[in-house]
């Protein structure tokens, strides 16, 4: 859990409290604390002035607006028929040894979530993952190693 | 049936001077610009491929004061990336055809809507947008583009699920009619354009429409970025005349144990080796948003289909129940049919609910469900059963 302070009140400003502003509202939200608390839809909505049905309902439907709690760093594998067909599940299984997590998870230092995706247009240099917005491509179990130990670090 | 030989073309990544084209657009008439659209045969590189010509057309006839220009760059057809490349080497061609586009339109104002996997882009293409706005401002153009990102739903590159998404919404399509060029985004007049479709735009402006017509066949005008991925030693991106069939291309792209491509994406249509030689790449034959998968014979078709109805359980918006339904059905049914829980003849049954679902389906996803279904059931049966 964290706190929304400000943030949302800054966003508004930013983006404005039309309908159309809900979205960049809540990928800001996301960008900044990797998924939305029900505290931060309530708010978002009262900036707004709609109910925060109309938040969660938007919020909800769409797969990088994540309502659970997710770690700082969202790894997302993408699971489409090429990546898949070039070891996806190698990758899966090297950062689930690594971080000790299944996909669904998050660590329990709230650090990694490790999740699947639909394609993320990266065929031609399978397999691929997406960590928040970083894309990451033609992957090893040795180079996503690499990898998720530079963000351990971080 | 007029057909092509396979001939790689330089159209879309060419180096232009961006700003002596606008300059000539500039100078154009809408009517000018509309024609040299409908004269080079242009068709939306989407996928659907509605003439690009008559959308402008019908968009630029309405009397509306505000209206629209949309870029749909919310790329999720599994198999395809060619529009991020086009975006990261050529995003002045993308933003000078929508400068084009508001031209012939009587538009203002421009919204690119960028799917959320690509967010890592943004800040090259701002700096990037910056730079052009200066040079049509500088040429006399009243036009702005700003960008939205998607937050990772496929459905959002339907068109009017896209507009509602601009518009802060659930990713829903609504019913047509009202099309875009009617009542679009924000209920305003709409062109909406794939990327490719504004850099050929741009390209036909640069040569002539003839230059552009030359390339292709009768159904399928121009030249077509091609995404090649899967059993291929070359993937990759490329550019290639449109009309070549998928043997030809199976020549020049497969790893000599090509059984079957998937031409289009999970929404396509899977060609097996036996027909590859009849089979031309374009309107008159299998239709492409450029997504072209190479299978060879170590891939169990089974697990290609079971992939594909995963990504279209999950990706269906839920609104209407033909394709709610029908997706989960039709996934379970093959797990059933391959577990032996019933009869192989099941199939039968479950390609009557994709044809269903063809009719009654809202919008363009669930109505292509069975694309995918019925050419990999009716081509692999075996693989499906045992």
């Amino acid at each position: 859990m964290y706190q929304v302070g400000n943030l949302v009140k800054e966003l508004s400003e930013k983006h404005g409290r039309q309908r159309e502003s809900l979205m960049p509202i809540l990928q800001d939200i996301v960008i900044k604390h990797s998924y939305l608390t029900d505290e931060a839809m309530v708010e978002v909505a009262k900036e707004l002035d709609i109910s925060a049905a109309e938040v969660y309902g938007t919020a909800s439907f769409y797969t990088f607006l994540d309502t659970q709690a997710r770690g700082k760093y969202v790894i997302r594998i993408c699971k489409t028929i090429t990546c898949s067909m070039k070891g996806k599940s190698d990758i899966i299984h090297t950062i689930e040894e690594m971080l000790r997590i299944r996909v669904g998870e998050t660590t329990a230092d709230n650090q990694f979530s490790l999740l699947e995706t639909n394609c993320i247009g990266w065929c031609h240099k399978a397999p691929a993952i997406l960590i928040n917005e970083m894309p990451y491509t033609e992957l090893t179990p040795e180079k996503v190693s690499e990898i998720i130990k530079d963000y351990m670090q971080k | 049936m007029e057909q092509k030989a396979l001939t790689k073309v330089g159209l879309i990544f060419e180096k232009i001077d961006p700003q002596e084209v606008l300059q000539k657009a500039y100078k154009m008439t809408s009517n000018e610009i509309i024609q040299a659209m409908l004269d080079s045969g242009l068709k939306g590189r989407g996928g659907a491929g509605f003439p690009t010509g008559l959308k402008w057309k019908y968009t630029a006839a309405e009397k509306e004061p505000d209206k629209y220009i949309v870029c749909n760059a919310d790329e999720g057809e599994p198999g395809t990336f060619k529009d991020r490349e086009i975006l990261e080497k050529v995003s002045v061609k993308v933003h000078g055809g929508m400068a084009i586009a508001g031209k012939a339109i009587g538009a203002k104002k421009g919204i690119v809507y960028l799917r959320g996997e690509y967010r890592y882009m943004l800040p090259q293409i701002m700096i990037e947008l910056s730079a052009f706005h200066k040079m049509i401002h500088d040429i006399g153009f009243d036009f702005n583009i700003e960008y939205r990102m998607g937050s990772g739903a496929y459905i959002c590159g339907e068109e009017s699920a896209l507009f509602e998404s601009i518009e802060g919404k659930r990713g829903e399509p609504r019913n047509k009619p009202p099309y875009p060029t009617v009542s679009g985004v924000f209920g305003k007049p709409t062109s909406i354009n794939n990327v490719e479709t504004l850099v050929s735009a741009m390209m036909i402006i640069n040569h002539d429409a003839q230059k552009f017509s030359q390339y292709g066949t009768k159904d399928s005008r121009g030249s077509k970025v091609f995404s090649v991925s899967g059993d291929t030693p070359t993937p990759g991106i490329f550019e290639l005349e449109l009309g070549m069939t998928v043997q030809q291309f199976v020549n020049e792209f497969g790893d000599g144990d090509t059984k079957a491509v998937q031409v289009g994406g999970a929404s396509g249509f899977c060609v097996p080796r036996k027909k590859f030689a009849e089979t031309i790449i374009g309107f008159e034959g299998v239709p492409t948003g450029g997504s072209m998968k190479l299978f060879n014979s170590s891939r169990s078709m089974y697990n290609v289909l079971h992939n594909y109805l995963d990504f279209f359980t999950e990706e269906s918006c839920g609104q209407c129940t033909p394709c709610r339904v029908g997706c989960q059905q039709l996934l379970k049914g093959i797990e059933k049919v391959k577990k032996h829980e019933v009869k192989s003849t099941y199939l039968t049954e479950l390609t009557k609910l994709a044809d269903s679902m063809k009719i009654a389906a809202k919008c363009g996803l669930g109505q292509s469900v069975g694309n995918a279904f019925k050419s990999i059931v009716g081509n692999f049966r075996e693989e499906i059963i045992y």
